[in-house]
């Protein structure tokens, strides 16, 4: 048990709806919830967990931390380590990658330079490391901004794309 | 789970279960051997390793045999083409990632993976690619890691989420790059957590004091029994040259079913240290002295006859370890009786004996543990049970898990892991008013119990609450979650103080010798400054003439001892513990002990010898305790009895006669205080 409260760190808005989400479940599965609970305390905290993060939802969900962490590094959606405040993913799945979505991928890494994996040293973008497919395979290629599908991007519109993010 | 029968067939052989059983339960029960290393009897189903997967006649593809419920007219193959080519494939993909490292791996010769790789492994490997390897987190001095040996069993998991009731280790990454870890860097805090050592299959989790010291088929298993609390788990120890290198537990479902306590698995590692006594030690111009064994008794007789004659027996006081065996409890009693006195004591730290009901019958739990399991309602008055009894903890877990309703009456939250009915948390001066209408609360259905724990015997009022617990027990079972590895033996053995043979003068007590100075104490298993009530010491320390029998120095002793004997530790010695729910457990030496130290009753012979004393010629523990059971057959008629009038009343009493109520789990004795290991997880916990 933490010694002090971690529940300041998440936001009131954030704890009102994990409990909403904690609701939906029968009592004594509040275990349920915890994927709720970790999308909404990633988002009030520029798209990422900390570890003080994730014991905080342990805490408000009353869970061992460590289920909230296996939750946390299973699922690609979320990060345990700081990231940049964009997240671009590419696809290089099956149907993009014979559009060109690796050429994609090869071309932002070059653009922006960092790897996949990786964030700008301004700590603008965060550039994921691995992007499996997001069910687009109509517009391939495809890349996804924030929660943003654009699709059947040629490497000119890629970058027009990550300029305009701030 | 209905309770009809079914009947299946396995191999061409008939057989009968329950409906709804797992089939690799009832192939186990039948001598049928599946191949598995996920599935494990004492935890839930998991059915992700795939090694038992086997030929079920009508399903599309193997089954594993962990997680298939039997019907009735099931058809199994076990050892089918189909079966083997299963289990063959699924050896090969576990062991794409294993390293081929099982010369320098702990577990080589005790491995379920090098067994099975054996009898399922292709003799090469076709996987040419990288194999995986993954970071080893420190769980703390107690289990060391190797975590590229892993094979994602998820026993250590589920261990800790079922039966400890707190999962400490997970699972986390997935596909290639999940990892059993804490994630955060963790210690395991749990006092039953170096039990994931054994559930481990393979070489990832293993005992890290006793890490490279030995290889198992190198060592010899001696069956003992844990000599810390008072559930006498059933161990092993293998010893090697002489020496016991590890504790493993010894199966034994009536007492501890598969599990051991840390306490009972790592304190051996204080069997082997600096400040063990090798030889004989004897005070001249004093200084002590290393001395041989005759001169060393000698000292001691002279100086026992000493007292004995120029104060009489009444001038002599004996202390005996309540984890001394029942054997050498009985000799001491026996020789002291001899020297004319009734001074003799084990229940070091209790301090109030004004009740005529603790000096009655042998103390006990009042119950067989497995009836724990399914107790209504329980509550615990003054017991730290996780720290004084961590195996009777889990069985306490279990009945709460399945509806008991499990209270406590203490001076501080306890944190158990199961729901708790009523916590009644109040100054200790208060525990004797306050148990009534709790009670009233706490004790709910047909099966009821109360146990008062070690904070209530150390309590300076423990007559008055013991009082109270009788009349508030009402019907349900009063037990005692008795302190060391046999106080019920030795109570039956007579080590309280007692009208001497013959003279029939009532003996001091342990809180009465804490008063005064005697003309000579002995000391059987015993440090004084540490063992005893708060302040006790010093009038012990102001003896004319102090022996002590031990297996080791301490500051004290070197400082107060007049002789100093070196005796065994219990595994080195045969004799028997009487645990908590009675059972008489003997048990012969696992390893000789060091130098020229010898089991105290084979000391304490001796010593009757160079006392003349007649009718110590026991060739054997087992004489001994054949004639300490008969005379409990034959009890005398003149029952003990220590009892000094009406009860205390705590309301009297100074705030600082509570401070001491408390003990740590890794302060107990002697042994557990010089196991490396267990002092540097206590520091682990004191800093959470």
């Amino acid at each position: 048990m933490p010694a002090v409260s971690g529940n300041s760190l998440l936001p009131d808005a954030a704890r009102a709806a994990i409990r909403e989400s904690t609701a939906r479940f029968p009592s004594g599965r509040q275990r349920s919830a915890v994927l709720d609970a970790l999308r909404l305390a990633q988002d009030g905290n520029g798209g990422w967990l900390s570890v003080e993060l994730m014991d905080a939802v342990a805490e408000e969900l009353a869970l061992p931390p460590i289920q909230v962490y296996e939750v946390a590094t299973f699922y690609s959606m979320f990060e345990v380590r700081a990231v940049g405040r964009h997240c671009v993913s590419v696809c290089t799945n099956i149907s993009c990658w014979l559009r060109g979505g690796r050429e994609l991928l090869k071309h932002l890494e070059n653009r922006l330079g960092i790897s996949a994996g990786e964030s700008t040293v301004d700590g603008r973008i965060f550039l994921k490391e691995e992007e499996e497919c997001l069910a687009a395979c109509t517009g391939a290629p495809m890349m996804m901004v924030g929660h943003c599908y654009h699709e059947n991007v040629t490497p000119d519109e890629a970058d027009r794309i990550v300029e305009r993010l701030s | 789970m209905p309770d009809e029968g079914v009947r299946l067939t396995v191999n061409g052989r008939e057989l009968e279960a329950a409906a709804g059983e797992m089939l690799i339960a009832v192939t186990d029960r039948a001598g049928i051997y599946v191949p598995r290393f996920c599935y494990h009897p004492k935890l839930s189903v998991a059915a992700n390793c795939r090694m038992c997967l086997v030929d079920v006649a009508g399903a599309p593809k193997p089954m594993p045999a962990c997680a298939l419920p039997v019907t009735e007219g099931l058809e199994v193959e076990t050892r089918s083409d189909r079966a083997i080519a299963a289990q063959r494939a699924t050896m090969e993909f576990l062991l794409i990632n294993h390293p081929l490292d099982c010369p320098v791996c702990d577990q080589g010769g005790e491995c379920e993976l090098q067994d099975l790789a054996m009898g399922f492994g292709r003799d090469i490997s076709r996987f040419t690619e990288g194999k995986r390897a993954v970071p080893d987190p420190d769980l703390g001095p107690l289990v060391s890691t190797d975590m590229t040996r892993c094979i994602h069993c998820t026993r250590c998991i589920r261990f800790g989420e079922e039966v400890a009731g707190v999962q400490e280790l997970g699972a986390t990454g997935r596909s290639e790059h999940m990892e059993i870890t804490t994630h955060v860097e963790r210690s395991l805090k749990h006092e039953l957590s170096g039990n994931v050592i054994d559930v481990c299959p393979v070489g990832a989790l293993n005992n890290k004091p006793y890490r490279f010291t030995a290889r198992a088929w190198e060592m010899s298993a001696h069956a003992t029994v844990a000599s810390h609390d008072c559930v006498g788990s059933a161990l092993y120890a293998h010893v090697l040259r002489g020496r016991v290198r590890r504790i493993v537990p010894r199966e034994n479902e009536a007492v501890n079913e598969t599990w051991i306590s840390d306490r009972d698995r790592f304190s051996c590692e204080g069997l082997y240290v600096e400040e063990r006594l090798h030889k004989p030690l004897v005070r001249r111009d004093g200084r002590l002295m290393e001395v041989g064994w005759e001169e060393a008794l000698a000292a001691a007789a002279a100086g026992l006859m000493r007292v004995a004659e120029e104060h009489g027996g009444e001038g002599l006081g004996t202390l005996v370890s309540p984890s001394a065996t029942a054997e050498e409890g009985y000799l001491l009693r026996k020789l002291m009786s001899a020297l004319g006195s009734a001074n003799i004591e084990y229940r070091l730290r209790q301090r109030d004996f004004r009740s005529a009901a603790t000096a009655a019958d042998a103390p006990w739990l009042g119950t067989r543990f497995c009836e724990v399991e399914s107790l209504d309602s329980l509550l615990l008055v003054g017991c730290d049970l996780r720290s004084e009894a961590p195996i009777l903890a889990h069985r306490v877990r279990k009945a709460a898990m399945a509806g008991a309703r499990v209270s406590y009456l203490d001076l501080a939250e306890r944190e158990y892991l199961h729901p708790i009915g009523t916590r009644s948390v109040q100054p200790p001066r208060d525990w004797a008013r306050a148990l009534g209408p709790l009670a009233g609360r706490a004790l709910k259905g047909r099966r009821r119990a109360l146990w008062l724990g070690g904070l209530a015997v150390r309590h300076p009022a423990y007559g008055e609450l013991l009082e109270a617990a009788a009349e508030a027990a009402a019907g349900a079972v009063l037990g005692h979650v008795t302190q060391g590895g046999n106080a019920a033996g030795l109570h039956l053995a007579g080590v309280i103080p007692g009208p001497a043979d013959g003279n029939g003068a009532a003996g001091l007590n342990a809180d009465r010798m804490s008063r005064v100075t005697l003309a000579g104490m002995v000391l059987m298993g015993v440090e004084p400054d540490l063992d005893c009530a708060a302040g006790a010491h010093e009038a012990i320390g102001g003896a004319g003439f102090l022996l002590a029998l031990n297996p080791w120095v301490s500051p004290w002793l070197l400082s107060h001892a007049d002789v100093l004997l070196p005796t065994a530790t219990s595994l080195e010695s045969s004799g028997t513990l009487v645990n908590g729910q009675m059972d008489w457990q003997s048990f012969a030496a696992a390893a000789p002990p060091p130098g020229m130290a010898r089991p105290a009753w084979k000391v304490l012979r001796a010593l009757a010898d160079r006392l003349s004393l007649e009718g110590f010629g026991y060739a054997d523990t087992d004489q001994v305790l054949a004639e300490l059971r008969q005379r409990i057959e034959r009890p005398a008629a003149a029952s003990a009895s220590t009892s000094h009038g009406a009860s205390i009343d705590s309301r009297s009493l100074d705030d600082e006669e509570f401070a001491t109520l408390e003990l740590p789990m890794y302060s107990v004795d002697g042994l557990v205080r010089r196991s490396a290991p267990l002092q540097q997880a206590a520091a682990v916990q004191r800093a959470a």
